[in-house]
């Protein structure tokens, strides 16, 4: 039982939100208002379903041993195309418009994935380099678009992507269950999910059993960012406004940190959507647990960083075996070490 | 020998070319600004560049150890805004001296950046994810010492910010630029004439052959970012100089700043190659960006970062023409 | 000639022994190096010669025996203590920092200093010193990388010979050099010995260890065969002990598993090779492979036999010459390329070329032919269990559980993993590149029966093996490699045998 690769991150996310229950009481109710789904548990996926979307790309870009860091500004990019198009049309409530400005962000967020994947898988640049080029200059598009103003509007319809709700239930958690299930279809039930765990788990026998990773590779990247894009919308729509500024600010640390936490590891191969999934609402239930019990929501960071160093120690080869041979070397310590350094004189 | 001179000269001229390009991009962006604007053309504009950049240049040159060696450290900016934060809390919320406060925090700088990297170095994590997670630490720190921002009334501090030091010619600078000039040397000195400098571009070289020629590969490692953990405390330091106050969201994105002046100082990325004089030119260039928008007046700030983006990507791409010629 | 007999060993290995998990790999070994000599270490794939180098120059630590520097016993603690002792090592892939100057990898680490700093005049006049003193003339403040692959081994001996070595280690030296260039580099290697340096050199081009060395030292299967003048030991001798005289197992049939071709030795060409070739790996060579047939290539370990058959698989561009496949040309640029031609390739290194460890069995199986479909086309979770566990049964793969992790089974199974992904795709040609080693007798068996049925059914097989027994029993014609060129083809009709194939590979042209 405990093998099952969701073990862990299922028990994480359970212990987490059991805490909760100590400090409030009701913390598991969930109660009907009008019409709509309120309670602590639905807070968590409603929050949580724009990271859920980012993970889930960066997921993808991990298991071919690569790293996404610019998620954070296609999602400020996003937002801010749409607003600007919906805060200029004549009927900001059509569902044209709408539709348009969400066409308009996945478009742009389609060049910018295509870009990133282009430089990744044809020229060569290191991922984490590739990708902070978009990083850097994408927070300046940003606010280009917004021109350094927050775009504020007014549209039913936009509203609805982050902030409504559809049949009870936060229509934000049913478009994120919707594209995990999807990404699930397109990676498992077709060839996908195979070829890019053998080209992330090793690239030279994989060229040898003729995948052509290059194509594959930088599909990943402009997956990934459609789903930045998709979250920066429902972010933008959930606050109905965009910010060039702060919409989906450490967002890639955060989706770094879920795909880690989900039991995907940094270096490529086998990947789980189910853990990114786990790992994602994991990072929402301690900010929610945290603002619960009342300490300052910033110091999430402080948790986020003992986790990521946790997280990435037990994965670490190196880790255990040094962590392996301090226990073996404590129960068997009259042997001597046999890589001890000592000087080459006799 | 069959040592090709024509070649190897050729060879040789190839790793100054970013470096030149970085020169010529400088000497141009000056001459368009002092032929389009007026008091453009002043040595007070360039000193300026200086005194803004102060805490940039110092944390730049900790980066461009780390990037030597083919490192990486993502956590410089929250070093730098832990380190003001610090500052404003002992001095004014403790009372502390500041001259008991300033050597404390560069202690604690430089104690995360050696942690950090042995973390790195002894269970073999890459190190953007552990620089990254001490940039969670630093940035979480901040705000459980408190939220809000501490603006700092201390007479030491006001009066090194206020002080400027005049030059000939009716020019001055601040403190801090000795600062900055004074790391600038020191570090040139031992990038380029010590054991631990030349381990450095040993290391990022090849770490295989490092270790195998019998160099110190762990010491130098972990030295490397406890360097940068050193230097980003004193760019904090310099910081809250300038800024006057400790906030837990000062130097939001300094990481990027710090990485693009390397990377447009001619420095590789994947290491080995580079020079600390180019981090200099790579620190003004993105200043004197900054300086062109602010004085073209209809530009907004945002440019600065759009252009910034563009020049790393040309130059990630001048680095990949090198890189690739070289491993072919 | 020195006379050794007079003279004390400079470095001496007694009865040294060396495991890792499941194998023996030093097994007792006697080694001596006399001063003023160079000394060839000698032996095949598994036979010990580079677990040796690493527990003299301190990257393995030995499990037994000692090691005697100077009459005195020392123990070696890892690279920087092997230097400090005496022994230096230049490893094939030069181990030196290609971003720093000459000057600065002959003397990193030492560099001479004043008030803390690097001299730097001092440094490059010392470098220069020593570069002179080798009678060499190389710019020492040139970068590294400004200089070719030979001068840079130079470099990294004129560093060792810095050190003050009393032992230089040579391992393969000369495997990217050009004939000027090894000249150049034996130069250098009679100046060292003259001046009374030990010089151990590992390398696999017989003629150049006959030209440049005093003795030699075979190894074989982890244990010491014997130690020779060079004078006194022929090539053919030396060929049979770095092979083995081993009879054949028992338990093996002894007899040939091969058939006679479906359609005879006048069956047209599957493929055919003319003048490839790939400048630095192997020399221009053809070949041509008929339908049904069984192929071998023979030779010593880095004689050419991988390289020529990576160049059909388009693992490697070939720089010259042309293949034909049923008497069209085509190019194969790309693996892609290769398999839509029904070409296929188990490499010898099955766990870095050849798995992907941490997919399942069935993953690994179907995966040749999934990639082939592009991944729009999937096969389906039914048809993937089926194809796994017809080719478990088929196979005897152990465990029979289509969910393991491929990484997890014993070498001959995952060898049988990937005969099976490459069988699935129907190939017309099968490389096989060491298919039976580092697995067990029974695997093997299997294997090799394996092979002769597929010929049996038409399919050709290209089979590189450094068991000549092997090959013998499978291949209906042998290509001998040696020294990174085709010396000859000869069928297999009955008389040749072990020896003749070792003449061969001795003497480098057909006997």
């Amino acid at each position: 039982m405990t093998k099952h690769r969701l073990f862990w991150p299922a028990v994480v996310l359970a212990v987490l939100l059991l805490a909760n229950l100590a400090f409030t009481p009701d913390f598991f109710a969930i109660r009907i208002k009008d019409g709509h789904l309120y309670g602590s548990l639905i807070d968590i996926l409603h929050f949580g379903a724009p990271l859920v979307l980012v993970a889930l790309g960066m997921t993808l870009v991990i298991a071919t041993g690569g790293i996404d860091l610019s998620v954070g500004s296609t999602v400020a990019i996003a937002g801010a195309l749409a607003c600007l198009h919906i805060s200029e049309a004549a009927d900001p409530a059509s569902p044209g418009t709408v539709v348009a400005s969400v066409a308009i962000a996945l478009a742009v967020a389609l060049v910018l994935g295509v870009a990133n994947g282009v430089l990744v898988a044809r020229v060569g640049v290191q991922p984490i380099i590739a990708t902070l080029i978009l990083m850097v200059a994408g927070r300046g598009v940003a606010q280009l678009v917004t021109g350094g103003q927050i775009i504020t509007v007014t549209s039913g319809p936009y509203r609805l992507i982050g902030g409504g709700y559809w049949l009870a239930v936060p229509f934000a958690v049913l478009l994120a269950v919707v594209v995990v299930l999807l990404t699930a279809l397109l990676t498992r039930r077709t060839a996908l999910g195979l070829l890019l765990e053998s080209v992330g788990g090793n690239p030279v026998a994989s060229r040898l059993v003729g995948i052509r990773a290059s194509g594959l590779i930088a599909l990943v990247y402009v997956f990934s960012a459609l789903c930045a894009a998709v979250a920066g919308l429902m972010i933008s729509s959930n606050v109905s406004s965009a910010d060039g500024n702060n919409a989906g600010l450490w967002i890639e640390l955060d989706a770094i940190l879920a795909v880690v936490v989900g039991g995907t590891s940094l270096t490529g191969g086998r990947f789980s959507l189910g853990g990114t999934v786990l790992g994602a609402l994991i990072i929402q239930a301690l900010s929610t647990t945290i603002y619960t019990i009342g300490i300052p929501p910033e110091t999430t960071l402080v948790f986020k960083a003992f986790v990521v160093i946790t997280v990435c120690l037990i994965q670490s080869p190196a880790f255990r075996a040094k962590a392996v041979r301090r226990r073996s070397s404590a129960t068997r310590s009259a042997r001597p070490r046999p890589l001890k350094t000592e000087e080459a004189e006799a | 020998m069959t040592s090709n001179p024509m070649a190897g000269a050729v060879r040789r001229g190839r790793q100054y070319v970013p470096l030149l390009v970085t020169s010529v991009l400088l000497v141009l962006m000056f001459s368009v600004g002092s032929v389009q604007y007026d008091g453009f053309l002043s040595g007070q504009v360039l000193l300026n560049l200086l005194i803004d950049n102060a805490f940039l240049l110092v944390v730049a040159v900790g980066m461009t150890f780390v990037v030597l060696t083919g490192g990486i450290d993502l956590s410089v900016g929250a070093v730098v805004a832990l380190s003001t934060m610090l500052s404003a809390w002992l001095v004014e919320r403790h009372g502390w001296p500041p001259l008991l406060v300033i050597p404390l925090v560069l202690v604690v700088g430089t104690v995360a950046g050696f942690v950090m990297g042995w973390v790195i170095h002894s269970f073999e994590i890459q190190p953007f994810i552990v620089t990254l997670a001490g940039m969670f630490l630093a940035r979480g720190l901040c705000y459980t010492i408190s939220i809000d921002s501490i603006s700092i009334t201390d007479p030491t501090y006001t009066a090194f910010a206020q002080t400027r030091i005049p030059l000939p010619g009716d020019l001055f600078v601040s403190p801090s630029v000795l600062v900055a000039v004074g790391v600038v040397a020191v570090a040139f000195v031992v990038l380029h004439h010590t054991r631990l400098g030349r381990n450095v571009y040993a290391l990022g070289g090849s770490e295989q052959s490092a270790l195998l020629m019998g160099l110190p590969v762990a010491r130098t490692k972990i030295a490397v970012y406890a360097v940068s953990g050193f230097c980003s405390s004193l760019g904090g330091v310099l910081l809250t100089f300038y800024m006057l106050s400790g906030y837990g969201l000062h130097a939001v994105g300094l990481e990027l700043d710090a990485i693009a002046a390397v990377v447009i100082g001619g420095t590789l990325l994947t290491g080995g190659s580079g020079y600390l004089l180019g981090t200099v030119l790579g620190v003004l260039v993105l200043g004197l960006i900054q300086t062109l928008i602010s004085f073209q007046g209809t530009l907004s700030s945002w440019w600065t970062r759009i252009v910034i983006g563009g020049l790393l990507f040309v130059f990630i791409l001048l680095q990949r023409l090198i890189v690739g010629r070289r491993k072919v | 000639m020195p006379a050794q007999s007079a003279q004390q060993p400079v470095l001496e290995v007694r009865g040294i022994r060396k495991e890792f998990p499941g194998v023996v790999a030093l097994d007792g070994v006697d080694f001596r190096l006399f001063p003023g000599e160079v000394h060839a270490l000698m032996g095949e794939n598994g036979a010990g010669k580079s677990t040796l180098i690493k527990v003299l120059t301190g990257v393995h630590p030995s499990d037994g025996g000692e090691v005697v520097l100077d009459g005195r016993p020392v123990r070696i603690a890892g690279p920087l203590q092997a230097q400090l002792a005496g022994i230096s090592t230049v490893y094939q892939e030069v181990n030196l920092c290609p971003n720093l100057s000459v000057a600065e990898n002959i003397l990193i680490g030492r560099e001479p200093r004043r008030f803390g700093l690097v001299h730097w005049s001092e440094l490059r006049r010392r470098a220069a010193e020593s570069v002179a003193d080798l009678d060499l003339d190389i710019d020492v403040s040139a970068p590294l990388d400004s200089y070719s692959t030979a001068v840079q081994q130079l470099v990294a001996i004129v560093r060792a010979v810095e050190v003050s070595a009393k032992v230089l280690i040579l391992d393969e030296p000369t495997s990217s050099l050009d004939r000027e260039e090894v000249r150049q580099l034996f130069a250098v290697m009679r100046r060292l010995r003259d001046q009374g340096v030990a010089i151990l050199f590992v390398s696999h081009f017989l003629d150049q260890v006959y030209e440049i060395c005093d003795r030699m030292t075979v190894l074989l299967g982890g244990r010491l065969e014997g130690e020779y003048l060079t004078g006194e030991l022929r090539q053919v001798d030396l060929v049979a002990r770095m092979i083995g005289g081993e009879p054949s197992d028992p338990g093996e049939p002894s007899d040939s598993a091969r058939r006679e071709p479906a359609e005879g030795a006048d069956a047209p060409p599957f493929l055919r090779a003319d003048g490839l070739a790939r400048s630095g790996a192997i020399e221009p060579y053809d070949l041509t492979i008929r339908s049904g047939e069984v192929v071998g290539l023979a030779g010593l370990l880095g004689s050419g036999r991988t390289e020529a058959a990576r160049l059909l698989f388009g693992a490697d561009h070939s720089t010259r010459g042309s293949v034909r496949i049923e008497g069209a040309e085509v190019s194969l640029r790309t693996p892609r390329t290769a398999i839509s031609h029904g070409i296929a390739f188990c490499p010898e290194d099955r766990k870095t070329e050849g798995l992907i460890g941490e997919l399942t069995v069935r993953e690994n199986i179907v995966l040749a032919l999934q990639a082939a479909r592009g991944w729009t086309r999937p096969l389906s979770g039914t048809r993937q269990d089926e194809i796994a566990l017809h080719w478990i049964r088929a196979l005897g793969i152990r465990p029979g559980n289509p969910e393991a992790l491929v990484r997890n089974l014993s070498g001959g199974n995952q060898q049988k993993v990937l005969l099976a992904r490459w069988l699935i795709t129907d190939p017309k040609l099968l490389i096989l590149d060491e298919p039976t080693r580092g697995i067990d007798v029974g695997a093997k068996a299997e294997i090799q029966k394996l092979v002769a049925d597929l010929a049996g059914d038409g399919m050709s097989v290209l089979f590189i093996s450094a068991e000549l027994e092997e090959v013998l029993r499978l291949c209906h014609r042998v290509g001998v490699l040696r020294d990174r060129r085709l010396v000859a083809e000869l069928p297999n009709d009955g008389s040749l045998t072990p020896e003749s194939i070792m003449a061969t590979i001795a003497s480098g042209a057909q006997s």
